[in-house]
């Protein structure tokens, strides 16, 4: 306490280089929102002005309905619902059920097959991106929801993380009593160990769903028929389209971005808790 | 059940075993169709020529020999490099410095102004892109060309000029990744013991000195893990350039990612391609190599300390 006062009193050109920081780096932070929410109720031939508007204009519902005349914007903001959670629930389930392995379960080879899942971590996901595509076309996977969610699957940080968790957060007697109550290992996993592990299920399913959501690249190679585009790769059409309509592309860039930060500003600890502690692990 | 027990309890082992072997086998199975199996046959296809459709037809070293006579393959790999220095150097600086200053115990709103540095790095990489891209427009009417005329400096043609296009990218790499890094470090500075300032403010230590001295080495498995994955992440920059530059993908800006994007699904050369994954993999396992030998030695050194 005493430090504190200290510290008010003595440092106070201390206290305003720390606020001019803050509020500076606030300041970068927000003002790319703004821009794009004020070009995203103008017309374009205000935003091809000079100066070009800095105040919100009123073509807020215009813009976004050009947006839905081009694309199909609910539509692709449907599917990356749908990949996003399907993949999120998928993972969640794979990772801790063989983090559960190899945290509570004994067989032979666990700290060799383990090192290996490490490894795969190393490798660029780049690397395999071509034969990745030439195996998606032979499933005849084109342009279908499984090329995504099947690959998106494989997650190696996830097993780690999970492992981790259920070795310090679910002790040992606990699996051990509902073994003897006769509990095949299954089910010990789902009655016991997964009441136990839903903290790190919420800490593991916002990193994964962030993820998938703001996937570009592989959607972008194996979604090419619109109908099946996630929103990202519906905005880079948006962006591309022949006549530049800079009051549209930012509308439904707007939009699109509006939901996950609606969700993070509601969730926000959690969010930058998860996020730091799956980067410092 | 004395005895069933004593009977089952080998096979209760061997049973545990089982059930692991399946519970682990979901990733090893999918990994070896679409990780493991990709990655070799990438080798294997660096060496075919193919257009995705026709039988491919060996050709030797033809497709290396091809991407490393192109200039363009050059500039991508200089790209990659400049726009990843200027992204990330001054990234690691200033999200150090605002940690700094999220850390101090004289401040109001802490959560506040975490949450808004925090903010851009929930929006999607394509969203970036798109609104830099109007920061960064050609025309006059562009943000950044608007504030240039204010200060009587002339419109940039930031998509098609040498280092405008690098900056612009470094741009929106910055912008995002900074918040990121920023709860990173911070999170590193609270598990500093307080007495530490403490003690260095008793002796009279200055907030350089404490930086330097206190906060610097108690962070630099941290500093080292971000500079490690600042580095792997801006090799692999595609989306920003794609989106910023269109798929024509100038010279200026072009990146190995997606240099090997265009040559696959714009040209159909997938067999030079491959040849570029290669060369991309062979950087990155060299810096990967650089960075375990490097944060093996401060490790070193931190014990001989301590």
């Amino acid at each position: 306490m005493s430090t504190k006062e200290v510290g008010e009193g003595k440092f106070s050109i201390k206290k305003f280089f720390v606020y001019l920081v803050l509020v500076g780096a606030g300041l970068i932070s927000l003002f790319p929102f703004y821009y794009m929410f004020v070009m995203s109720t103008r017309l374009n031939r205000e935003i091809n002005s000079v100066p070009p508007p800095f105040t919100p204009g009123n073509n807020l519902v215009e813009n976004f309905q050009k947006v839905t005349d081009s694309i199909d914007f609910f539509g692709s903001m449907w599917n990356s619902v749908i990949v996003s959670s399907t993949i999120t629930f998928g993972t969640l389930f794979l990772c801790s059920l063989a983090g559960y392995a190899f945290a509570k379960l004994p067989f032979k080879g666990k700290k060799v097959l383990f090192a290996l899942i490490l490894v795969t971590m190393m490798v660029p996901p780049q690397l395999g991106l071509i034969p990745q595509y030439y195996i998606i076309t032979t499933l005849g996977w084109l342009n279908d929801f499984r090329a995504i969610i099947v690959p998106g699957l494989i997650n190696a940080f996830g097993i780690f993380w999970m492992r981790q968790y259920i070795e310090d957060g679910v002790p040992y007697e606990i699996v051990e009593a509902a073994k003897m109550d006769g509990c095949s290992n299954f089910r010990v996993y789902w009655n016991v160990v997964v009441p136990m592990i839903l903290p790190a299920f919420a800490t593991l399913g916002i990193i994964v769903f962030m993820h998938v959501w703001n996937d570009f690249l592989w959607p972008l190679v194996v979604l090419r028929d619109p109908s099946v585009h996630t929103l990202q790769v519906a905005l880079r059409a948006l962006n591309d389209a022949r006549e530049m309509d800079y009051g549209m592309i930012m509308s439904g860039t707007f939009w699109a971005t509006v939901p996950l930060i609606f969700v993070f500003l509601l969730f926000n600890r959690l969010f930058i808790q998860s996020l730091s502690e799956g980067a410092v692990k | 059940m004395e005895a069933t027990k004593k009977n089952s309890w080998l096979t209760e082992n061997r049973r545990s075993a089982i059930a692991a072997y399946l519970f682990i086998s979901p990733f090893f199975i999918l990994f070896a169709i679409f990780g493991l199996f990709p990655m070799l046959f990438s080798f294997y296809l660096s060496f075919f020529r193919w257009d995705g459709l026709d039988p491919m037809t060996f050709n030797g070293l033809d497709n290396f020999r091809f991407i490393f006579s192109d200039p363009i393959f050059y500039s991508s790999i200089q790209n990659t490099f400049i726009i990843g220095l200027l992204g990330t150097l001054p990234q690691i600086v200033v999200s150090l410095l605002i940690a700094f200053a999220l850390n101090s115990s004289l401040i109001r709103f802490r959560n506040t102004f975490r949450t808004l540095i925090f903010l851009p790095y929930i929006t999607s990489i394509v969203a970036v892109a798109i609104i830099f891209g109007l920061v960064f427009n050609n025309q006059p009417f562009g943000f950044a060309n608007y504030i240039l005329s204010l200060f009587d400096g002339g419109p940039i043609r930031w998509a098609a000029e040498y280092w405008p296009v690098k900056f612009a990218i470094a741009t929106m790499v910055f912008w995002r990744w900074v918040g990121y890094n920023t709860i990173i470090f911070l999170a590193g500075m609270q598990s500093i013991p307080r007495e530490l300032y403490e003690a260095a403010k008793i002796d009279g230590a200055s907030i350089g000195q404490q930086l330097r001295l206190i906060t610097l080495p108690m962070l630099k498995r941290i500093v080292m893990f971000v500079v490690f994955t600042a580095t792997i992440g801006s090799l692999q920059l595609f989306t920003e350039p794609l989106i910023f530059l269109g798929r024509g993908l100038r010279e200026e800006g072009i990146t190995v990612v997606a240099y090997l994007w265009r040559d696959a699904f714009v040209y159909n050369t997938f067999g030079t391609a491959s040849a570029a994954a290669i060369v991309l993999f062979v950087i990155i396992i060299t810096l990967t190599a650089i960075n375990l030998a490097l944060s093996n030695l401060i490790g070193r050194s931190k014990r001989r300390v301590s």
